[in-house]
């Protein structure tokens, strides 16, 4: 016990051995530019970003290269889902670490945390995990890039979309949390704009284990489309039991968040016929299909939008880095404001004022198992949706600071 | 309406029946060992993660399992018990509850480590899929099989602890172990295979858990909480406590999902609460 | 004195090593990173006061974060919607949990041992289902950018050093009062009590209320850490209410030291440098804390200060 002791006070005193000696490596704070993946690693959420995260991240940052006086480092940490522990690792990052980027978030509250913290003390948050609206709405800081997807973008693909191939009458099975009624108010409200009809909901705790009672209810209300404004192992667990109980394919299921790891956790023979949104297929064109043969080497799992979205923003970061000249955190916001965003994550991308990055999202449907040939061929992309379609614009933003930019009608 | 309401009490009673066989593990070990065995929800994961790795990686499927797995699992239960828990007899049964409460921790961070949390997907077998249409809901085939055989197990090993000789001697065991061992019972044998036997009927239900729900490492944990409050309402000590609350459990909760959702998850801990308010050892518990 | 109260070496080794503590409490902030020393202080409250009913009255409750938790969003919603400062936040915390506690406190107590515990567990659920149903706590997000505000209108706490010292400050004072009601005759009964209840009863000591006010007291501390904690982390979040802290709780109680007044404290310092140190090892953090649970209640049942102590004493009495 002793040693247990006088080891865990030593791992304390580490971080001091982090202090810079004196500001050195010229425009680049201590020499160093250090990006920080806080993600969750054992967590929940740890299939869809977690691990992965980390791995994109370091792909990105090899294949980078260097700059010319200062070197890139990528670090790590598990913030577990907990808002308290994301916000503790990312303060002691940016006190004691000179960590000059927070990299992914994943689940909203961490990211909801952190933001303020590293906003105060001037250093970047380059979000991929996270959903929340309120991110780069009302809740926006000059620091964050809000990158892969929002709750908004997944409504518009899904409910829009989906209501234009067909499907006009809905079922919510909402989680009964923010996340949650946030997903179902959004999706229903593009439902009914789009000419559908919302036929009922019912709110599930969070998190349930058994919808079957939900399920039923969404079966008698005849809906033909049942929404599932849930995510993770809620959206799995009511995917298996629609199809326990017959009620997929008479009902057809919409997820509103839903990932690949997901499907490949539950399977083509349950899953077969979901409808989703997603910001990135990996089988999609021959630039994605070639990036993911090397995040599927490095990791023996085909990427999620969330790991592909990490890649593409770690990268685009370092590139605006290099161009800046500095890792000064506004000088290089404006240059990853300035140049947009065309790889093989995402087309037509470009971060807005409000630290969004709008790009092409993709209507989804899970094949059936005798659609698909090889491993990891789910998707069937049904449409492709443009970026000014599938973001809120500018004009109906409730960031701050997208009003000052369109007051003194600076920026996009 | 009244279409909609059967579906939904069907549906509790079926939830009813699994939360009565998931909680007479629990039941047995703490009527008859007087332990809180919080390893419980380790045990019950095992049960259906151990199914999943037999299909997965030995092509074993399901009927094997149903036998195979509540085995093996009762059997290092069991070693656990000889190694671990014996040295805790005697002292306040705090103890016994924090050892078991640190193994759960143990197993399911091994296996959240080794298997990451996404879980799998196990089958339903064969023979069980498809279901019968009743005029108010589809009845999956497989659920109705959970009914009749958590009923099954339930008042089968109700019977054997209540009516037979072996279990007469597990109740004496509990209340005077020095005094039967004079009678020539090797007591400490006996309250190993309780443990074992425990632990077992927890895997079992893990087993039958796997087709249904997604098999995680951390099913355990979410599902131990909801366990512990239908066996202290039921009454700690008592297997027939069990039983019934769990089926009324699934009832109230049915009930509650249909007219107030979100307090669902709630539900189970009102009614503990209310229950050990009104009669403090539980429906069916043996006043101290 | 008792040989549990007697110190060997007499008054002076204990002031010495109370002094050697207070001087590692006041230099701290310049040994470890501050936040997480601040931590750990809001830690070590919540488990000494925690020690208070389950290491002197020997009572297990299993939904002590009702009263942590609670308490932090109580000091949120005063600090950050109300814009009081710092310690009318610690005030609403503390009120809080002291009302919850008496509360739930006064229905648990009619039951002892397992079923006890349940209830507390139950109690805790309810108020955790209630926060996710509340929407001003702001659910999954958590309860976000609370101020750290100036203490007492003058002291700037956004300063980490400020803040450090005004924890410690609230810690020592959280800390003294537990210690006045552990070496008192009410401290006496409750040992009593947890010794041989029907005893005590018989010997005409009102059990159910002394049981109760140790169990509001020790709500009420745990709120003070709770809301010590939202104020120094800047935000509330759902787990604090959840039971897996209630565990965490017992954790440092039974590692440090059940009935000894340092113990929990060492054990929640071992504890958060557990997680902290193994922070980037994934699950084995739950493995470690499970295998350290199982060392701890098979062989070191008294905990590390109780085990110190006794291996001390031992020396001391040469047996």
């Amino acid at each position: 016990m002793a040693s247990l002791r006088i080891r865990s006070f030593l791992t304390l005193l580490l971080p001091l051995a982090a202090l810079p000696a004196g500001a050195a490596g010229g425009r680049y704070s201590d020499g160093v530019v250090k990006v920080g993946v806080l993600t969750d690693m054992t967590g929940a959420y740890s299939d869809l970003a977690g691990p992965g995260a980390v791995a994109a991240a370091q792909m990105a940052v090899e294949d980078f290269g260097t700059l010319a006086d200062a070197k890139v480092v990528v670090v790590s940490a598990d913030h577990q889902n907990k808002p308290d522990v994301a916000s503790t690792l990312a303060r002691r990052w940016l006190d004691e670490e000179q960590v000059d980027a927070i990299v992914d978030l994943v689940s909203s509250s961490t990211a909801l945390a952190v933001m303020p913290i590293a906003a105060a003390k001037k250093r970047i948050t380059l979000l991929s995990g996270p959903g929340s609206d309120p991110i780069t709405g009302d809740k926006c800081t000059p620091y964050d890039v809000h990158y892969t997807y929002n709750t908004y973008s997944m409504a518009q693909g899904t409910g829009k979309a989906v209501v234009e191939t067909g499907g006009k009458s809905w079922f919510f099975i909402t989680a009964d949390y923010v996340f949650g009624h946030t997903l179902e108010e959004d999706t229903a409200r593009v439902v009914k704009a789009a000419g559908g009809e919302v036929k009922g909901s019912v709110r599930a705790p969070f998190p349930t284990t058994d919808f079957s009672s939900y399920l039923l209810q969404a079966q008698s209300s005849g809906a033909q489309i049942i929404g599932l404004a849930n995510a993770g192992a809620d959206t799995v667990n009511a995917i298996k039991q629609a199809h326990e109980f017959g009620i997929t394919p008479k009902q057809t299921l919409a997820g509103l968040l839903v990932f690949i790891s997901d499907v490949h956790a539950l399977g083509l023979e349950t899953a077969q016929g979901l409808y989703l949104t997603t910001a990135f297929y990996w089988d999609r064109d021959p630039e994605s299909r070639a990036w993911a043969k090397r995040f599927l080497a490095r990791t023996k799992r085909m990427p999620t939008m969330v790991q592909a979205g990490v890649y593409s923003e770690v990268l685009h970061y370092l590139e605006a880095v290099r161009k800046a000249g500095t890792d000064d955190a506004d000088e290089v916001m404006q240059a990853m404001r300035d140049a947009p965003v065309n790889d093989f994550f995402a087309h037509n991308g470009r971060i807005g004022p409000d630290g969004l990055m709008r790009h092409d999202m993709y209507l989804a449907q899970v094949k059936k198992p005798s659609e698909s040939h090889y491993a990891w061929d789910y998707y069937r992309i049904v449409r492709t949706i443009p970026a000014d379609q599938a973001f809120q614009p500018l004009s109906d933003s409730k960031c701050p600071l997208v009003k000052q930019a369109m007051g003194t009608g600076v920026g996009r | 309406m009244i279409q909609a309401l059967f579906g939904q009490l069907l549906l509790g009673l079926i939830n009813g029946s699994f939360y009565a066989l998931l909680s007479l593990g629990l039941a047995v070990i703490f009527g008859l060992l007087d332990v809180v065995n919080f390893a419980h929800g380790a045990q019950y994961m095992l049960g259906a993660f151990l199914a999943w790795i037999l299909l997965a990686r030995f092509g074993v499927g399901y009927w094997v399992a149903i036998v195979a797995v509540p085995a093996s699992v009762g059997l290092a239960a069991m070693g656990m018990e000889r190694l671990l828990l014996r040295r805790l007899q005697g002292l306040d049964n705090l103890y016994g509850l924090l050892l078991t409460f640190g193994v759960a921790l143990v197993v399911e961070g091994l296996f959240q480590n080794a298997f990451g949390i996404s879980g799998n997907s196990y089958p339903v077998p064969a023979e069980l899929k498809g279901g019968i249409r009743l005029p108010f809901m589809y009845l999956p085939l497989y659920r109705a099989w959970v009914v009749a055989v958590s009923l099954f197990t339930c008042v089968a090993s109700w019977l054997v602890i209540e009516r037979t000789r072996l279990g007469s001697y597990l109740r004496a065991g509990t209340e005077n172990p020095r005094l039967l061992q004079a009678f020539g019972v090797n007591v400490p044998l006996m309250f190993t295979v309780t443990y074992g036997f425990g632990a077992a009927l927890a895997a079992f239900a893990g087993v039958m858990a796997a087709p249904i729900y997604q098999v995680t490492p951390s099913m355990g944990s979410t599902v131990i909480v909801v366990v512990f409050a239908v066996v202290v309402a039921g009454g700690m000590g008592s297997i027939l406590g069990s039983i019934v609350t769990g089926l009324g459990l699934g009832l109230v909760e049915g009930l509650t999902k249909f007219l107030y959702p979100p307090a669902a998850s709630a539900v189970a801990f009102v009614v503990m609460a209310i229950v050990l308010l009104v009669r403090p050892a539980g429906f069916f518990g043996r006043t101290a | 004195m008792s040989r549990t109260e007697a110190a060997p070496g007499g008054p002076r080794r204990v002031l010495f090593a109370y002094g050697l503590l207070v001087a590692l409490g006041l230099g701290a902030p310049f040994l470890v990173y501050p936040v997480f020393a601040m931590n750990v202080l809001c830690l070590a409250l919540f488990a000494s006061a925690f020690n208070l009913i389950l290491g002197y009255a020997g009572l297990l409750s299993f939904g002590h974060a009702a009263f942590f938790g609670g308490a932090a969003y109580a000091a949120g919603l005063v600090t950050r919607d109300l814009g009081l400062s710092p310690e009318l936040g610690l005030l609403a915390g503390v009120a809080f949990a002291a009302l919850l506690g008496a509360g739930t406190g006064a229905l648990a107590i009619r039951r002892t041992g397992i079923a006890f515990a349940m209830i507390t567990l139950g109690f805790a659920q309810l108020v955790h289902f209630l926060a996710v149903e509340m929407g001003w706590t702001g659910g999954e997000d958590g309860f976000q950018r609370i101020p750290r505000g100036r203490a007492l209108g003058v002291l700037d706490l956004q300063h980490n050093l400020a803040a450090y010292y005004f924890t410690y400050v609230v810690f020592l004072l959280g800390f003294a009062t537990l210690h006045r009601a552990i070496h008192s005759p009410f401290g006496r009964v409750l040992r009593a009590i947890r010794e041989n209840e029907p005893r005590a009863l018989s010997l005409g000591y009102d059990v159910a209320r002394h049981k109760l006010l140790a169990f509001v007291l020790s709500a009420a501390l745990s709120g003070l850490a709770g809301a010590l904690r939202a104020i120094v982390n800047q935000f509330a979040a759902l787990p604090d209410l959840g039971w897996h802290t209630s565990g965490a709780v017992i954790l440092m109680t039974l590692l440090g030291g059940l009935g000894t007044e340092m113990g929990p404290s060492v054990g929640a310092l071992l504890v958060a440098a557990l997680e902290t140190g193994l922070a980037g090892f994934g699950s084995w953090v739950t493995v470690v804390t499970g295998a350290v649970f199982v060392a701890c209640v098979l062989t070191f049942r008294r905990g590390l200060v109780g085990e110190v102590r006794t291996v001390v004493l031992r020396s001391f009495h040469g047996g």
